[in-house]
């Protein structure tokens, strides 16, 4: 198992510099100079040429990315074209913020999610499962900026339990959480619900129903662990999801997270910024899906065993 | 006077469907005395199974019971409420379900899956839980069993997951024990050393229901037969008398079939016609479309079970009573 996860982990290394140099040509090869767009309209042409040459941008693109790398590694991301702060600086604070912000929403989405699909799955076709099958449906055609407004206006701006924007303290994370984890709080119900279906089915429900166990004992501690393999995967990509939807809800609550600079550093066609906030998302859902991977292999022990 | 352990009295099993009812078990009646075998064989889909569901009180929605009585020891199984119910499976009651080797849960170990039911049932401590199933593997003849209790059930070949499964049936020392094809999964000689060890499973006052579509199966370990077709019992009589003088035409075709061929797989062949869809049952004698000696009579009217002998019965209209 620890060699499944080594290699996995190199794996993750492959793709994350893969990603690296295609977010790093993609930004070299789109038309305009980013200097001059830095610049001004009016900006002289020596002093735009001096300036690009400063910044390496003169250079071979493998070069470039080289210097980028070996820069990374270091911790240095490069200076933020438009708001002239190291990159790394900025995105420290931003992203615990957002971190913080997809942990939160992904705790509501699975807790909400797993809760109301057992719920529903007990019963099947009870009065739990059309209410929360009927809710989860709301829940996934809902677009995220309608849940967020939706929520401040009854629980901020209606009824005061919770502040409107702003991330003083934990209470101003629950209306962004919610937000956020909204949709995938619904797709899990769903999974969770129609794997447990499934999976009541198996013979060794039967089993276990003829060895005494409840009809709940046996959704609990039968099918429901066999249910988490799939269930697990589905949350990891859901968290890659939730990453991208904390640019919407950051926007919303003003919460000055990776979402909300990413949104500055394309509006201001800031190459250094843009390059630093795609790459830590990618390490992000990297990161999701390799601990997803090593769930599974704990959870399934016809993997477990195996090289 | 013997008692039974298990006594079922006119036992009907409803499927609704859009397309009207079928009946998978129509008016089944059985005894499973004490310290006896009792075998119920008949062909595929003839509602074996689902009788030991009903005895389980697992018959799968939206099937259900509508009519007749099942009693255990005594005890009305249909009156109970779903927690008494959950409380007798398992301790006085257990089955093996049909198919080995997908009947125990794949992220479970052996050891545990069997651990599960002394919990459920007994209030034996933590520490010697682990030691009951070990000894109890050992019963069953699983070799090595302090490694098997750790594997998982993948880790395992068929015989043994069947030894796992018949070690979590008995480790309760339930009153019956209803064995569901115990043996059709495994090969061969696997399936010797099974029937060996269901041999020894009944003790005075248990009791064991056998369920299997194979004469073979049913003639090593029961005392006492019943022969089930389409739903219906056709013939019970006692192990010896059936196979000396089988009475109903399809007992007989069955008794021919393993006669001559020795093999299940062509117990059909031998008997020409094929079984009656369960919703289009003639109103007379199931079987009549397939038997020789059919009359106007048999395709009308239901044969009754009629007493030709003692403990012999037999639901056919070719049959004179004993003593006429
Ligand atoms: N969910 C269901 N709906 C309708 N009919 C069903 C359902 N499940 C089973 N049946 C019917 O019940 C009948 C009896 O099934 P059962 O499982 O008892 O057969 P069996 O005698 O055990 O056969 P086998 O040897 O194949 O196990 C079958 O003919 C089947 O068509
Ligand atoms: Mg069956």
């Amino acid at each position: 198992m620890i060699r499944n996860i080594c290699r996995r982990l190199g794996e993750s290394v492959i793709v994350l510099l893969g990603v690296a140099l295609m977010i790093f040509v993609m930004l070299r090869i789109v038309p305009g100079n980013p200097v001059a767009t830095m610049m001004g309209e009016h900006a002289d042409l020596a002093v735009i040429e001096r300036m690009t040459a400063e910044l390496g941008l003169d250079q071979p693109v493998y070069i470039q990315f080289i210097r980028y790398i070996t820069g990374a590694l270091k911790g240095d991301f490069g200076t933020s074209y438009s708001l002239g702060k190291p990159v790394s600086f900025l995105m420290g604070t931003a992203f615990g913020n957002t971190l913080k912000l997809a942990l939160f929403a992904a705790l509501f989405a699975w807790a909400l999610g797993i809760a109301c699909g057992i719920s529903a799955a007990a019963r099947k076709n009870g009065l739990a499962d059309h209410l929360f099958m009927g809710v989860s449906l709301m829940g996934v055609s809902m677009p995220i900026f309608m849940v967020a407004m939706l929520l401040q206006y009854v629980f901020a701006y209606h009824l005061h339990w919770l502040p409107i924007s702003g991330i003083n303290d934990w209470r101003g994370f629950l209306l962004p959480a919610v937000a956020l984890g909204w949709n995938s709080a619904g797709s899990i119900s769903r999974l969770v619900r129609s794997t447990l279906l499934d999976i009541l089915q198996e013979d060794y429900i039967d089993t276990a129903r003829g060895k005494g166990r409840t009809q709940a004992g046996v959704l609990i501690f039968h099918a429901f662990r066999n249910a988490l393999l799939p269930v697990i995967t589905m949350m990891a990509l859901q968290f890659s999801s939730l990453l991208s939807g904390a640019v919407i809800t950051e926007t919303v609550f003003s919460i000055n997270g990776i979402g909300r600079l990413a949104v500055q550093a394309i509006a201001g066609r800031d190459i250094p910024l843009l390059e630093g906030t795609a790459l830590f998302t990618t390490l992000v859902v990297i990161l999701g899906n390799l601990a997803a991977d090593c769930l599974y292999d704990i959870l399934d022990p016809r993997i477990r065993k195996e090289v | 006077m013997e008692h039974n352990i298990l006594e079922i009295d006119h036992l009907h099993v409803v499927f609704p469907s859009s397309k009207g009812e079928t009946s998978p078990v129509n008016d089944v009646s059985l005894r499973v005395p004490a310290g006896k075998t009792v075998g119920i064989v008949g062909e595929s889909g003839c509602g074996k199974s689902m009788t030991a569901r009903a005895v389980m009180g697992l018959i799968h929605a939206p099937g259900r019971i509508t009519e007749g009585e099942i009693r255990l020891c005594g005890r009305d199984l249909r009156k109970l409420s779903e927690k008494e119910y959950c409380s007798l499976r398992g301790s006085e009651v257990s089955m093996i379900f049909q198919e080995p080797m997908t009947s125990l849960n794949p992220v479970m170990k052996a050891g545990h899956q069997v651990e599960e039911v002394l919990r459920l049932h007994t209030d034996i401590p933590e520490s010697e839980l682990k030691q009951r199933v070990i000894d109890i593997f050992r019963a069953v003849g699983i070799t090595e069993p302090e490694k098997r209790y750790n594997c998982y059930p993948h880790e395992l070949s068929g015989g043994l997951r069947q030894r796992v499964i018949i070690a979590m049936a008995m480790i309760c020392r339930p009153r019956l024990m209803i064995a569901d094809e115990p043996t059709t999964a495994l090969d061969v000689t696997v399936q010797a050393q099974i029937l060996r060890l269901m041999k020894d499973l009944v003790s005075d006052d248990t009791g064991l229901l056998v369920i299997s579509h194979d004469l073979g199966v049913i003639a090593k370990l029961c005392d006492y037969v019943y022969v089930m077709y389409a739903g219906r019992i056709v013939e019970e009589s006692d192990i010896f008398t059936l196979f000396d003088d089988p009475q109903h035409p399809y007992t007989k075709g069955l008794m021919d079939a393993v006669g001559s061929l020795r093999r299940d797989a062509e117990v059909l062949s031998t008997i020409p016609g094929v079984v009656p869809s369960l919703a289009h049952l003639p109103a007379g004698c199931s079987f009549c479309l397939r038997c020789e000696n059919g009359s106007d009579r048999c395709e009308k009217e239901l044969p009754g079970l009629i007493q030709t002998g003692p403990g012999h019965k037999v639901r056919c209209h070719l049959m004179k009573e004993a003593g006429q």
